[in-house]
C-alpha cells in the first residue's frame, strides 16, 4: 500500500457552518487530539498527519476507519474521558475532517458497515461531529444491540443530548440490566426522573423476587 | 495444552460448547465464513452474515476467554448461484477489517466454471490485500479437486506458503505438501479425519506446515477433537513441544501472516499460567441474549 505525498503537518480543523450543532464544546474536542499527541510516537504522528488530511476525502476515509486500531492502537486513551481508546480518538478526528454537509451521511455509512470497534468509533465521535440530531438512529440502534461495548458508547452526552426521555429510560435501565457501570451515562444526574426510578425498582423487585443481587448502580438512579 | 482452532463455524454452535472449548484449552478460533445449510438468497444476507463474524461473534467468544478471528468469503457452493455471486463486490469492504485473518473458504465443490471463477478472483483478493487464502476441497473426487486447486493456486501467482489447503487427507496430503501449501487436515467424528490417522500422517510428513482443526459446525462433528487429536500425539510418542507446535503456533505462523491476530492474553506459553476459563462472566447470568 502506498502513501502519496501529503504535508506533514497535521492540518487546521475545517470550519463548521450550520450543518448541525455540536454537542462537546470545542475544548474537549481539542483534548482529545492532545491526548492522542502524548501517546504516539514521531512516527506514528506523522502517520496521523498523513492520514488525516487525506481523509477529507470520503473515499479516503472508508480506508482508514476500519484500520485504525491496528495503526494507531486499542489501549485506553489516558487524558479522554472515561472508557475512550486510542482507536475512538483517531476515528473521532478522522470523521472531523469531512466536509460538513457529508459528516452525517458518511458517519451513518461507516457505522452500518463497521465491526463492533468501528460502530462505538462513531458512537463516541457523535458528540464532536456537526450532525446535530442527524446521529440519533444510530444511538437507537446501538442501543438495541446487547454488546455492552456499544450500548456504553451509545449513552454518552450525544444521546444526553438527543434521545427523547422516554428512549433515554430505557438506555439506562438497559445498562444496569447487562450491567454497564451507570457512570457511562452522561447527564444521569440532570435527566433522572421519578418514572426511570419506578422502572429501575421493578427491576430491583425482580432481582430480589429470583434470590440475585441487586446491581449496586442502582443508587445512583433514586432522585436526587 | 493451549489449542488454536484454525477452523471452526461457532455461529452454529452453543455457549455451552464455548465452555467446554476453553476448559479443554482452546483460547483461540478462526470461524470461516461458508454455506448456513440452507442457501441464501441474495448479497444482502450474506452482509448480515459477515457482520456477525467481525461483531456478535467474536463478543460472544470473548465471554468465554476465547479470541475469535475469522476468513470471509464467497464459498465455493453458492459460487454458483447467479443470486449470490454479486458479493464478490462487497469484499472489499470486509477485507479490510481487523480480525480477518484470510480470504476463505474458497475453492472447489462440484468443480464448475462459476467456482473456478470465484476462486480465481478471490485469489486475487487476497493477493491485494495482503492476507492469506484458506482453500477448501472438495468432498467428491478429492484428489481431483487438490490438484486442480492447486494448478489454479499456481496460476494466481499467490505465494503457496499463504495458502492453506483444508480437509486434507491420506489420498491428498503428498500434493499439498509438495506444493508448498499449508496443509489443513479436519478431525471428525466419522468422517474426513480422526486424531489416530490425524497421528500418523504427522509421523509421516512430520510437524512443519500442519493445521489441525475440528471444522465443527450444524452438521455431526464436535469441537474438542482438537483436544483429543493433541492427546493422540503424546500418546503415540510426540512431546509436548511437538503438540505445542501444531495446535498452537503453527496456526498463530499461519494467519499471523495477515498481521491482524489479536492473541492478548490468551498466549500464555503452553505449561505456564494456563488461563482459568471464565465462563459466561459477564454479567454473571445469560441475560445477554434477552437484555433489548
Amino acid at each position: 500500500m502506498t502513501t502519496p505525498a501529503a504535508p506533514r503537518r497535521e492540518p487546521d480543523l475545517p470550519h463548521h457552518p450550520a450543518h448541525g450543532d455540536v454537542v462537546a464544546p470545542p475544548e474537549e474536542t481539542a483534548a482529545l487530539r492532545e491526548a492522542l499527541h502524548r501517546v504516539l510516537d514521531p512516527q506514528l504522528t506523522e502517520r496521523l498527519a498523513t492520514d488525516l488530511a487525506e481523509a477529507a476525502d470520503p473515499a479516503a476515509l472508508l480506508r482508514r476507519f476500519p484500520a485504525a486500531g491496528r495503526r494507531y492502537g486499542r489501549g485506553l486513551l489516558p487524558g479522554a474521558p472515561d472508557g475512550w481508546r486510542v482507536e475512538d480518538a483517531v476515528r473521532t478526528l478522522l470523521l472531523l475532517r469531512l466536509p460538513p454537509d457529508e459528516t452525517a451521511a458518511v458517519a451513518e455509512r461507516v457505522y452500518r458497515e463497521g465491526d463492533a470497534a468501528e460502530r462505538r468509533g462513531v458512537l463516541r465521535a457523535l458528540p464532536h461531529l456537526p450532525v446535530g440530531p442527524a446521529g440519533v438512529e444510530l444511538v437507537r440502534d446501538a442501543l438495541r444491540a446487547n454488546d455492552p461495548r456499544l450500548v456504553e458508547a451509545a449513552v454518552g452526552p450525544y444521546a444526553a443530548r438527543h434521545l427523547d426521555q422516554p428512549a433515554w429510560r430505557q438506555a439506562v435501565l438497559k445498562c444496569l440490566f447487562i450491567e454497564v457501570p451507570l457512570r457511562a451515562v452522561a447527564g444521569l444526574a440532570d435527566r433522572r426522573d421519578a418514572e426511570l426510578a419506578a422502572l429501575a425498582e421493578g427491576l430491583a423487585a425482580e432481582r430480589r423476587a429470583a434470590g440475585r443481587t441487586v446491581p449496586a448502580d442502582l443508587a445512583l438512579i433514586a432522585p436526587g | 495444552m493451549r489449542i488454536f482452532d484454525p477452523h471452526i463455524h461457532m455461529t452454529s454452535r452453543t455457549t455451552a460448547d464455548y465452555r467446554a472449548m476453553r476448559a479443554a484449552g482452546v483460547a483461540a478460533v478462526v470461524e470461516p465464513a461458508f454455506w448456513l445449510g440452507q442457501p441464501r438468497t441474495s448479497p444482502d444476507s450474506f452482509a448480515d452474515y459477515f457482520d456477525g463474524l467481525l461483531g456478535w461473534e467474536p463478543f460472544r467468544a470473548s465471554q468465554y476467554g476465547i479470541s475469535h478471528h475469522c476468513t470471509i468469503a464467497l464459498n465455493p457452493k453458492e459460487a454458483n448461484d447467479p443470486r449470490c455471486v454479486p458479493v464478490l463486490e462487497l469484499l472489499p469492504r470486509y477485507l479490510v477489517k481487523d480480525r480477518v485473518v484470510a480470504v476463505g473458504e474458497i475453492g472447489f465443490d462440484s468443480a464448475t466454471p462459476e467456482e473456478e471463477h470465484a476462486f480465481a478472483v478471490q485469489l486475487q483478493l487476497a493477493v491485494e490485500h495482503e492476507l492469506p487464502a484458506m482453500v477448501h476441497t472438495p468432498h467428491r473426487d478429492k484428489a481431483g479437486g487438490t490438484d486442480r486447486s492447486i494448478a489454479v493456486i499456481r496460476e494466481s501467482g499467490i505465494d503457496p506458503g499463504m495458502v492453506v489447503l483444508d480437509h486434507l487427507n491420506e489420498m491428498t496430503v503428498r500434493s499439498a505438501a509438495d506444493a508448498g501449501c499449508w496443509m489443513g487436515f479436519s478431525i471428525y467424528p466419522d468422517t474426513k479425519m480422526d486424531p489416530d490417522r490425524m497421528v500418523r500422517i504427522l509421523q509421516q510428513y512430520g510437524t512443519e506446515r500442519m493445521l489441525v482443526n475440528s471444522a465443527a459446525d450444524w452438521g455431526h462433528s464436535d469441537p474438542l477433537l482438537t483436544r483429543a487429536t493433541g492427546e493422540a500425539m503424546l500418546a503415540a510418542g510426540f512431546d509436548a513441544d511437538d503438540v505445542d507446535r501444531v495446535l498452537w503456533r503453527n496456526p498463530v505462523e499461519f494467519y499471523g501472516q495477515s498481521g491482524r491476530l489479536e492473541l492478548e492474553g490468551v498466549d500464555a506459553p503452553a505449561g505456564e499460567a494456563e488461563p482459568g476459563p471464565p465462563p459466561g462472566s459477564y454479567a454473571g447470568n445469560s441475560l445477554l441474549r434477552g437484555g433489548g
